[in-house]
């Protein structure tokens, strides 16, 4: 196998890794916004049930999550696709998605808090019902004041794609192990490899953030 | 626990009571309809059936699930002191005044908190598994990753220590090492406690990445009864309680010593540098 071939096996990882970061990343924000949402709702059992959510995901290892999406899932006879990689797939997506959310849901919450009385205060003046207040004039400002915080659980999260390898996703270290199963002298170069592929990754995140703060972040 | 931190509603009228009211019965119905159809999923799977249960009553199936937990807190424990030191001293190298430690300290920092733990448990696993095992696989990795991030957290806190310390210590006369470690880094390490341990939450957490290097922890050995009694899922949600159970009350005694520290802390743990995330 030479050099080409193992590029092109990084690659194929690689474009693995980021698909179910995308996928886990769009997700997780929606469900975010959702807990965050309902934490701060008027209805107690909401509020009840989204803490409680939050509290017992967060305590859970990710591992754990994931164990479950992959192992437990296919027990209770819940399947999304015909070919198994796909299942595996939308498991570990599930898993990365119902984890990160909470997160997602904590930092949003520490950025509502932030968010002067007065806003909400004079939104409520003006006759905006709970979800107008929130939808219009809250979270727009948190979003934009939780932009730096936002961005290390993301990345995180980019990292954390990395534990989907043990339950048969194809991604950057899938695509090691392989690579190191088939070329066994060069464990070094392509323990290297794989984690330069990381870092990449991550300055790229770490750079989009950076821009949008710059454009999008309000200074209090 | 559930109080909204700020108020996005008004006082509720008679409408809104109403309102509030059909909300509650509306969204207690759909939870209990999830609750239901999850319990309805496991009866249909034959997941709940008392014979899947039954193992748990065996002393022997007790005994392995509890070593695998003490394996899980042996690495924790394990992992938790060594990242100590190493974030100690990679705080230090970072704080050096000279560029020729201070540069590289950081490099090899930002290395290695950017890239995966699963990934730096591997590496030990493949390059040295043989020598030193899964344990220490496991244990070096982690404490590779955590390290550097206490370190970040440690460096933060000697920072936010008030200058007025360094000052007035090295008025009294004490070498540049004394300063560091007989007043900035006491307080530093005091002020960052909570921090540090919600640090050591994650790592706690991370721990159970061990049972991917074939390490014999709590989910190794779930995954090995599951297949063996044909109960996965009842054995998963033992493993699981006892896993959040204790991850809840490492992160309680966070929460306590933070509140309690908050009394007695006389360094500013408000003002600047404090800037840390914890990143897991």
């Amino acid at each position: 196998m030479d050099f080409l071939e193992l590029l092109q096996l990084f690659l194929s990882g690689a474009w693995g890794t980021i698909k179910l970061f995308t996928v886990a990343l769009v997700g997780s924000m929606i469900l975010g916004t959702v807990l965050a949402a309902m934490r701060v709702s008027p209805t107690p059992v909401l509020r009840g049930a989204a803490s409680t959510y939050i509290n017992v995901v967060r305590n859970t290892p990710l591992t754990l999550v994931m164990f479950f999406c992959a192992f437990g899932l296919p027990f209770l006879d819940i399947r999304f696709g015909s070919t198994s990689s796909f299942n595996s797939f939308v498991y570990a997506t599930i898993a990365l998605t119902v984890y990160t959310a909470c997160f997602v849901a904590e930092t949003l919450k520490s950025g509502i808090a932030t968010i002067p009385v007065g806003q909400a205060e004079a939104a409520r003046a003006v006759g905006l019902s709970f979800g107008q207040t929130l939808g219009e004039v809250v979270l727009p400002q948190a979003f934009r004041t939780v932009i730096p915080p936002l961005g290390s659980v993301i990345i995180a999260m980019l990292k954390n794609t990395s534990i989907a390898s043990a339950f048969n996703n194809r991604e950057l270290i899938s695509a090691m192990r392989n690579a190191i199963e088939i070329r066994g002298d060069l464990v070094i170069p392509l323990l290297f490899g794989t984690a330069l592929a990381y870092l990449i990754l991550a300055l790229l995140l770490g750079r989009v953030f950076d821009y949008l703060e710059k454009k999008l972040v309000i200074l209090r | 626990m559930s109080a909204p931190t700020q108020v996005l509603f008004d006082e509720p009228g008679p409408k809104s009571r109403r309102n509030n009211i059909i909300l509650s019965v509306i969204s207690t119905l759909v939870l209990l309809a999830i609750a239901a159809f999850v319990v309805w999923k496991f009866a249909d799977a034959g997941q709940l059936d008392p014979a899947k249960w039954y193992p748990f009553t065996f002393a022997q199936i007790q005994t392995v699930l509890l070593q695998g937990m003490l394996a899980t807190l042996k690495v924790a424990v394990v992992a938790s002191v060594l990242a100590m030191v190493v974030g100690i001293v990679f705080a230090l190298l970072r704080l050096s005044n000279r560029k020729v430690i201070s540069v590289p300290g950081t490099i090899v920092l930002e290395f290695f908190r950017g890239v995966p733990v699963l990934l730096l448990i591997f590496a030990m696993f493949l390059m040295f598994g043989n020598e030193i095992g899964s344990f220490w696989s496991v244990v070096f990795g982690l404490t590779l990753y955590n390290g550097m991030v206490l370190a970040e957290i440690i460096r933060a806190g000697v920072l936010a220590v008030p200058t007025g310390q360094r000052e007035a210590a090295m008025a009294i006369g004490l070498r540049s090492g004394q300063v560091m470690s007989l007043v900035l880094l006491p307080q530093a390490l005091r002020a960052m406690m909570p921090t540090i341990i919600a640090q050591i939450v994650v790592l706690l957490k991370d721990s159970a990445l061990g049972f991917i290097v074939t390490y014999q922890d709590l989910l190794y050995q779930v995954n090995l009864i599951g297949r063996e009694y044909n109960n996965l899922l009842p054995t998963f949600i033992v493993g699981a309680v006892l896993f959040i159970i204790i991850n809840m009350l490492v992160a309680g005694f966070a929460r306590w010593l933070e509140s309690r520290l908050q009394r007695k802390t006389t360094a500013d743990t408000e003002a600047g540098g404090l800037t840390t995330k914890i990143v897991d």
